[in-house]
This record gives C-alpha cells, structure tokens and sequence, in this order.
C-alpha cells in the first residue's frame, strides 16, 4: 500500500466519504424519524412526510403534563442509577480479586458469570415473578434493581478485568512493600488507577438497565415501578378515540438523549470497553 | 467475556511463585479478602439467578394456576407433555429459530463490513464510530417504534415508498421481515464493535507481506484476516446467537406475536403474566434455557479450543 499518488489518495478519499456517509445515514435515519414524528402536530402527523410539515411541541408539553410519563421517568432514572452504582461497586471488588488474588473458587465465580452472561433472561421472569410476589417486592424499586445488578454484574466483572490488567500493578507491589495491606493498596494506589475504567463499565451498565424492556414489564404492575420503556407501550392517549403516536414519539425522543450524550461524549470510553471486555484475551 | 477465565489461567504462573515465596499468613490473607471481595457479586447472584432457576424447575413439575390457586398439585411431567405437543410453541420455536439464523448471519457479514469501515477509514473515524454507536445505545423498544411507525400505512414513509401502503406489519413472513430488519439495524454495531477488537490483532505487517506476494484484497481477508480474527468472530457469533435467541422487545412491540410471529420468549411472557400460568410458564422458561444451553454447547464442541472460555486460541 506503500507509493500511493496523489490523484488515487483523493479517489480513495472520496470511496471512504461515501462509505461513511452511508454508515451515518444508517445508524441516524431511524431516530431521526422518531424525532421528527415527536415534532408533527396532530393534523400531520399522519402525513408519512419524513420532516414535519409543521413543527410544534405540543406532544412534549402533554407528555409531561401527565404523571404516567413523569412517574415513569423518575422510576427509570432512580432504578438505573441505584443498580448501576451497586454493580459497579460489586463488581469492581470482585473484578479486583479475579484479577489480582489467588483465592478458592475463583473458576468458579468466573464460570458463573459466563453463564449468567449467556442465560436467557426469560427463563427467569416465571420464579421471580412469583418468589417477588411472595417477599412483597413486585411492583417495587428493589424488585427490578436486583435483577438488573444480577445481569449488570458479569458485563462489570468482564470489562472491568480488562481494564485492570492494563494497570501498572508495580505500583501496588511498592505499596505493599511500604507497609501497605492488599486492602490499603487496592484502596490508596489501584483504585484511583481503575477509575477510568469504573466509569467506563457504569456507562455501560447503565445502558444495559436503562434499555431493559422484559424484566420492568413482567415484575411490575403500575406506576410505582413502571420504567419509561413500558409506560411508552402502554401509552394510550389521553382519550381512546385519539392516537398516542405524538406521545410515544416525544417519550422515546426523551428517553434517547441520555444515549445520544453518552456517545457523544464517551465515544472512545464505549468503544474501549465493548471491545476489551469481549475479545481481547 | 472470553477473557475472564483466560485471564485467569494465565495469571496463575504470575502470582504463584510469588505466593509460594510469601509467608503461609500473607497468602491466608490474600485469600480471605479474594473471598470477601467476591463475596456481595456471588451473594446476589445466587439469590437472583440461581435460586430462581431451581424454584422455577420445581414450579414447572406443578400444575400452578394462578388464576385457580387452590388446584396446585405436583404433575410430574406433564407440563412438558403439554407444550411439547403444542403447535403454537413449535411454532414460536421455529420463528425464533429463523429470525436468531437469518439476523446473525446478515450481521456477520455487515458487521464485518462495518468493522472494516471503522477500521480502516481515512476520514471522519469519530464521526462513523460515534453514530453506529448509536444503534447500540438506544433503547430497544424506541427502535422498534420507530420501525412500527415507518411501516405503518399512511404515518410512515417506508410503507408507501417499500410496501406500496400495504398493512405488512399484519401479515405474517412481511412482520417476520420487519423484525428481523430491525434486529439488525439495533445489533450490526455491537457485531462490528467485537470484530473490530479482532481486526485491531491483525498484524499490518502480514498485510503487507501478503500484497507484496501479490495476494488481491479478498485473498488477504480470507487467507490473513480471518484466521486471525477468527476467536474474535466466534465471540461475536455466540454472543449475538444468544442474544438473538431470547429475542422479545422487538416483537413484543412491531407484532405483539400476532399472526402466529411470537417468539419463544414472547409465548412463555404470554402464559405466564397475561394467562398467569405459572406451571406451564416455568416449563417453557426450563425448555428455553435448555435450548440455550444446546446452542452454547454447540457452539463450545464445533469450534473447541478456540471457543470462548477456553485459554487456547487468541493472541
């Protein structure tokens, strides 16, 4: 690929332009569609025009006019915050012993963690349904954040092994030459170290329970609990003789900035730890 | 994921000597706190995941209606009698079979793409890996209401401009389609993401030697490429089966499962929260995760050493 002249360089410029522009139009044209439906007033919405004939913000103003919407809302932001937070400090602790510690068991908790990884989640929606029912927490916060830690948990533990094999671990091994304990070194000199990578994983676990549909559909039951991706299928319109499409378009446009800002800010953050925690052996 | 348990064997020469070397109490220590710091991840994931699927083989041998909570008794086998001469879950079997086969492989083959755009692209790598990231990131069902709208006759453009203002989200193998379309769109990224990490181990020089050899650019994705990447494919694979395997969102939100396009995970959500049957729910769940067992063992024997989970076959 070496002597490339300078008409051919502009030639394969332009392929690669194209070729991206092609990959941009992909990935955006769909939500640009459901954004643009959020924006249609009532009489166009129906027009099957891609940009809006006539642009209003009335389908955001009734969404959070209504508790169903809001409720909701605050029900997905508490639950994958609190989920997210506890799985990332779980599976830090772990990822860290995995990583560094030789301990019995440790096959073992690796094993499981694959296999939770692969499980179907489906298979586990009939005897939570019924053991939460039991301990009074269906339809509750705990109810779904427990479950999401559980599946949180191997996608933390994976990635952030990754990332702690790429820490300077000398500097721990003078930490403990210093006098300090495995818990003072893991405490004073790696985690800071690790902190990107922490962060890293809680974007990621965070999408993951931000995303969830089949859990938050199955173990919850009103608006108690009930997260914005369920609440958007159940939206009905605020008469039965009128379309919720504006209402659903303008809580999936809501419910999308949080991902758009990840990507836009974290882009390289994602990328690193989708490719590390997967193949890099 | 595979690298956990790489990781972990092949850390052993590391600390070892080490260990040894250490006093007996220092190594008591290390172990102590190895456990302690595992001990919350396997706490909860034994309350959360493997309690559950014990209770829930246990639930599957009754007949439990929740509907007629007074009637349970223990069936033996039955539940699995009854849904395994059910047609409609063959038939949900055989949905989920061909949207898992079809979508994979079409993502293999655009993700592979993509992968190389990504890769190799000299303009605007930010800007390409930014937006496909987007497809990944976004929540599922907004995804699929998007495509629902889009293929809603009269709301959306790609019912005039492709199906000609035909209903297709009613009709059976076009819903089938439109789902599959929209795995596809929502899953190429994270594919093109785990062949990416491939692609990244491939060496530049072996590319070079091989053009230098005067192999074609098809001849050096083959040949070079693709054995070297191929643990990085198979990760890819396995994980995109399973993934597709339990698909739900998608249906639950362009079909509902109606003419006959429920997916296994779709008809079990059906029994047991709408129908509340609990017997009939928890031996559909155990099928599933048996089937999906199958697949990952499949996956496992087929491609051996260089199969996820195992210390061979990658770097």
């Amino acid at each position: 690929m070496a002597g490339v002249g300078g008409a051919e360089t502009t030639g394969r410029k332009a392929r690669w332009t194209v070729l991206n522009i092609l990959v941009v139009v992909y990935a955006l044209f769909p939500v640009l569609w459901i954004v643009s439906l959020s924006f249609k007033s009532k009489a166009t919405l129906a027009d099957g025009n891609f940009i809006p004939r006539e642009w209003t913000l009335d389908n955001y103003a009734a969404i959070f006019s209504t508790t169903e919407f809001v409720r909701a809302l605050v029900n997905s932001i508490g639950i994958a915050l609190i989920a997210t937070a506890i799985a990332v400090v779980f599976g830090t602790m772990a990822a860290y012993a995995i990583a560094r510690l030789d301990f019995p068991g440790k096959r073992f908790l690796v094993g499981v963690s694959l296999l939770i990884a692969m499980f179907p989640q489906i298979s586990l929606i009939s005897p939570l349904f019924q053991i939460e029912r039991s301990l009074g927490l269906f339809d509750t916060w705990p109810g779904l954040i427990l479950p999401y830690i559980t599946f949180a948990l191997p996608l933390a533990i994976y990635t952030l092994s990754a990332f702690f094999r790429e820490i300077p671990w000398e500097l721990e091994k003078a930490a403990k030459m210093d006098g300090a304990t495995p818990g003072q070194a893991f405490r004073r000199v790696i985690a800071p170290l690790a902190a990107p990578g922490v962060f890293t994983t809680a974007i990621l676990v965070f999408i993951f329970c931000w995303n969830d549909f089949l859990f938050a559909i199955s173990l919850t039951s009103t608006e108690n609990s009930r997260t914005v991706p369920v609440a958007l299928s159940f939206f009905t319109g605020s008469s039965q003789f009128e379309d919720p499409t504006g209402s659903i378009a303008a809580a999936a446009v809501v419910i999308t900035i949080p991902i758009i800002l990840f990507v836009l800010f974290f882009q390289r953050r994602i990328v690193a730890g989708l490719t590390s925690g997967a193949v890099k052996g | 994921m595979s690298h956990a348990l790489t990781t972990e064997t092949k850390e052993k020469p590391g600390p070892s000597p080490k260990a040894k070397a250490a006093l007996s109490e220092g190594k008591k220590a290390e172990r102590r706190l190895g456990l302690l710091l595992c001990a919350p991840a396997i706490l909860v994931m034994a309350a959360v995941a493997g309690w559950p699927i014990i209770y829930s083989v246990w639930l599957s041998l009754q007949r439990f209606d929740l509907k007629f909570p007074d009637r349970v008794e223990f069936v033996g086998l039955d539940n699995y009698v009854t849904v395994l001469s059910n047609s409609y879950w063959w038939n949900a079997m055989w949905i989920t079979i061909v949207i898992t086969v079809v979508s994979v492989l079409i993502e293999l083959v655009l993700g592979m793409a993509l992968a190389l755009i990504m890769h190799r692209t000299l303009v605007g790598r930010g800007i390409v890996r930014t937006s496909s990231l987007i497809p990944y990131g976004i929540v599922t069902v907004v995804a699929a209401f998007s495509w629902r709208y889009a293929w809603t006759p009269g709301t959306g453009y790609l019912a005039e401009i492709v199906a000609g203002g035909e209903p297709v989200l009613t009709e059976k193998i076009p819903a089938v389609m439109v789902v599959i379309l929209a795995e596809i769109w929502k899953t190429t990224p994270f594919m093109a993401l785990l062949l990416m990490a491939g692609l990244a181990l491939v060496p530049d020089d072996l590319l070079k030697a091989a053009a230098m050899d005067g192999a074609n650019a098809w001849q050096r994705f083959i040949k070079v490429m693709v054995p070297v990447m191929k643990p990085a494919i198979l990760v890819a694979l396995l994980f995109r089966t399973l993934d597709a395997f339990r698909i739900f969102d998608n249906l639950f939100v362009l079909t509902g499962g109606s003419q006959g396009t429920s997916s296994v995970s779709m008809i079990t959500y059906n029994n047991l929260i709408k129908g509340l049957n609990l017997g009939i729910g928890s031996t559909m769940s155990v099928l599933i995760f048996i089937a999906v067992a199958i697949i990952a063992f499949i996956f496992i024997k087929l491609f051996g050493t260089a199969a996820p989970g195992s210390d061979n076959g990658r770097r």
